[in-house]
């Protein structure tokens, strides 16, 4: 099931993705609407991260085309935030909290431009929604999991999007973390901006999410959460009716073969 | 010795003033790059690079005839740069290991410079005489030609580093965002290998081949012992690279036959290896001295509490007691014991009467609260935590010790307290099971 939708925020088109020649995304089609929390949900190894990374032109795709809010990524990047799981930098890294949300205004500042004071009272400002303006001049080796994943949060904050793009924001953080950022997420997509979730937790999904895409290595659904994540359609994505598709795979890679023939 | 220090640090002679600044421009840039490589964690790609300069260096020479800098440093720079191309293409095209593909580049790629450096040797030519400096490093054989061109490209180096200090660091922190962010991150990164290969190039003159890769690493290993502030960071390991510089220098000026690159880098390790006893917080010496202090307050706390908990036990806190009713209740090695009362005594925590100890009022303040979080420990892991209550005590007397006024006063909240019967003296405003009706419990030595 692949809900349609008028003016998407986000629109994939046949997209396939693949690592050493094995492909983790197969095909994706879809289409996000605006001002909504939206979960991408499914088993480990089903792409999730590849998709935010595609999207945000981390990885190259073999095929297909992505557009935000109907334009390439180069065009729109400011309005485009990017969250990475908070284990995939070095939290040992001689900075302090305010130093790391600062870096979310690196951009807007472009190249040779020293932040202002004006951008270290955005920084703050951003901290204060996460509740962290206290730790603001805390080294970044001090936090504990859910003060790391608010400092991330508040350096997306501190980009001033239009569109959110977070990978797993609420794993390794204790239970108020989780909450703030849940809600300070749904207070953000009533003001019209657009959150994308990854997430594989399916019990506080249904409560989380607006809208729900169902991805195990192709899109099994998208829609509204209570049309998505339905008994069939959960089978289908966490049951074992892909195990021909991981054979392929597993044999393009052994064969080095792209997945899209070369022309 | 004394008369050559004056002379070298009078800085009067010209050519002492060149080799100074040249060298503190070299060690110093160095030190700069070096940090970004050290947070990157790219610090063994660097020694990859400084041997394979070898060859680059020996080709130039035997294409020119002649040890002009400029030649030779773009040699050196060719031959350096193709290492780190094929250092990424042996990693990305084939299963072999960054690690495994620095080995084999490095090995190669010196091996292959040594070869070139002996076929020049026996050629007879005049000119190849001091290009074995190149080993080592000399500072002092460095003539004033050479000097131009070498600081000029350090100061350009350090120029580069401040300029995209901000982009850099993003880079070094978070490569995704950065990327994700719009950074042109490929070309920043190949801005900050070209950086390294320069830093590298430039400063074998006066470190070596050998030990280039120290003057990368080191001076930021040290500097990051000190300091949490990256800026701070970067400018302590130029200056601890331009002091390891300064002495290399001036231990070339006074001893000419010794090469320059050994003392550099012994000069730097020292200061490297004092760092890592010495610097506040990071150091060993200040983490060893934080667990003897913790040590000390685990002893003389418990010393308190059995103080208290036996007074509790019989209804008076005041009792006299002496070594022997200590130790017949709780199990501890006598010198300890003694040690901790005495400091206790200092503290007027305890009074000593003849030969035993009683409780102060402030000792029988302390002994209640260290009681009292210790049973607040317990009943949280037991109400909350779900632990069993047999197995609470061994976790509650090392969590006694840490637990904060602050966070004592939370678990207060927390936890439901136990409502007994006869809590009417005024050192027992609420007792618990153990330590009120109970017998003390017995813990064994060694914590």
């Amino acid at each position: 099931m692949i809900q349609r939708t008028d003016n998407p925020v986000v629109e994939i088109h046949d997209l396939t993705v693949s690592y050493y020649k094995k492909p983790v995304l197969w095909d994706i089609n879809l289409c996000l609407p605006q001002g909504k929390v939206i979960g991408i949900i499914g088993p480990n190894g089903a792409g999730k991260s590849t998709l935010l990374k595609a999207i945000m032109g981390l990885v190259i795709p073999d095929n297909g085309y992505i557009k935000l809010f109907g334009k390439s990524l180069d065009e729109v990047r400011k309005q485009v935030s990017y969250v990475p799981q908070k284990e995939s930098v070095d939290w040992d890294f001689p900075a302090s909290v305010l130093d790391v949300v600062v870096m979310g205004r690196y951009a807007q500042l472009g190249l040779f431009q020293r932040p202002k004071k004006l951008d270290q009272e955005k920084a703050l400002e951003c901290l204060n929604k996460v509740s962290m303006a206290p730790l603001a001049h805390r080294q970044i080796a001090q936090l504990s999991g859910g003060q790391q994943q608010r400092v991330f949060l508040a350096r997306a904050l501190a980009q001033e999007a239009q569109l959110y793009l977070m990978d797993e924001p609420f794993v390794g953080v204790d239970v108020a973390t989780e909450k703030m950022i849940i809600d300070l997420l749904q207070t953000m997509a009533r003001e019209g901006k657009t959150i994308i979730v990854v997430h594989h937790d399916l019990q506080s999904a249904a409560h989380y999410f607006d809208w729900s895409m169902l991805l195990n290595m192709r899109t099994v659904a998208v829609g509204p959460t209570q049309d998505v994540l339905t008994p069939a359609l959960l089978q289908e994505t966490y049951g074992g009716k892909l195990t021909i598709l991981s054979k392929i795979n597993d044999l393009l890679k052994e064969q080095e073969v792209s997945p899209r023939e070369l022309t | 010795m004394q008369q050559a220090l004056a002379e070298f640090f009078s800085f009067s002679d010209p050519n002492i003033r060149y080799v100074l600044l040249g060298t503190l421009l070299l060690t110093g840039s160095a030190a700069m790059i070096g940090s970004f490589a050290l947070l990157r964690k790219k610090v063994l790609v660097g020694d990859a690079v400084a041997h394979a300069v070898l060859p680059g260096v020996c080709l130039a020479f035997i294409i020119t005839g002649t040890k002009h800098p400029v030649p030779l440093s773009l040699g050196a720079s060719i031959t350096g740069w193709l290492a780190l191309v094929s250092i990424d293409q042996i990693t990305n095209r084939s299963k072999i290991k960054e690690d495994t593909a620095i080995a084999l580049v490095l090995s190669v790629t010196f091996g292959l410079g040594i070869l070139l450096l002996t076929a020049i040797q026996h050629t007879g030519n005049a000119e190849q005489v001091g290009l074995s400096n190149f080993l080592f490093g000399k500072a002092a054989a460095l003539v004033s030609d050479d000097l131009k061109t070498l600081a000029l490209l350090g100061l350009m180096l350090i120029i580069i580093v401040l300029l995209f200090f901000k982009e850099f660091t993003l880079v070094a922190f978070d490569k995704a965002f950065a990327q994700a962010s719009g950074l042109p991150v490929r070309r920043l990164e190949l801005l900050l290998t070209s950086l390294t290969v320069l830093a590298i190039v430039v400063g074998i003159r006066a470190v070596g081949i050998l030990l280039m890769a120290v003057m990368l690493i080191t001076p930021p290993a040290a500097a990051r012992f000190w300091t949490n502030h990256l800026p701070t960071m970067v400018l302590l390991a130029a200056v601890l690279g331009m002091i390891a510089g300064l002495a290399g220098s001036f231990v070339s000026y006074i001893a000419p036959a010794m090469p320059t690159g050994p003392w550099i880098v012994m000069t730097i390790s020292v200061v490297a290896y004092g760092s890592f006893l010495l610097a506040p917080r990071r150091g060993l010496l200040a983490r060893r001295i934080r667990q003897r202090k913790h040590q000390k307050k685990t002893l003389t706390e418990n010393i308190l509490k059995l103080f208290y908990e036996l007074g509790v036990t019989e209804g008076s806190v005041g009792t006299k007691r002496t070594l022997y009713d200590l130790l017949k209740s709780r199990s501890m090695p006598t010198s300890r014991l003694v040690a901790g009362l005495k400091r206790l005594q200092k503290h007027k925590m305890l009074q000593q009467e003849g030969l035993g100890w009683r409780l102060t009022a402030a000792g029988s303040r302390k002994g209640k609260e260290i009681s009292q979080r210790h049973h607040l420990w317990k009943l949280y892991l037991t109400q909350h935590l779900k632990t069993e209550a047999d197995h609470t005590h061994e976790d509650a007397e090392s969590i006694e010790h840490i637990i904060t006024p602050e966070l004592a006063e939370e678990l207060r909240g927390l936890v439901k307290l136990p409502v007994t019967g006869k809590s009417t003296t005024q050192h027992t405003h609420w007792t618990f099971e153990g330590a009120g009706q109970g017998q003390p419990v017995k813990t064994p030595a060694g914590e």
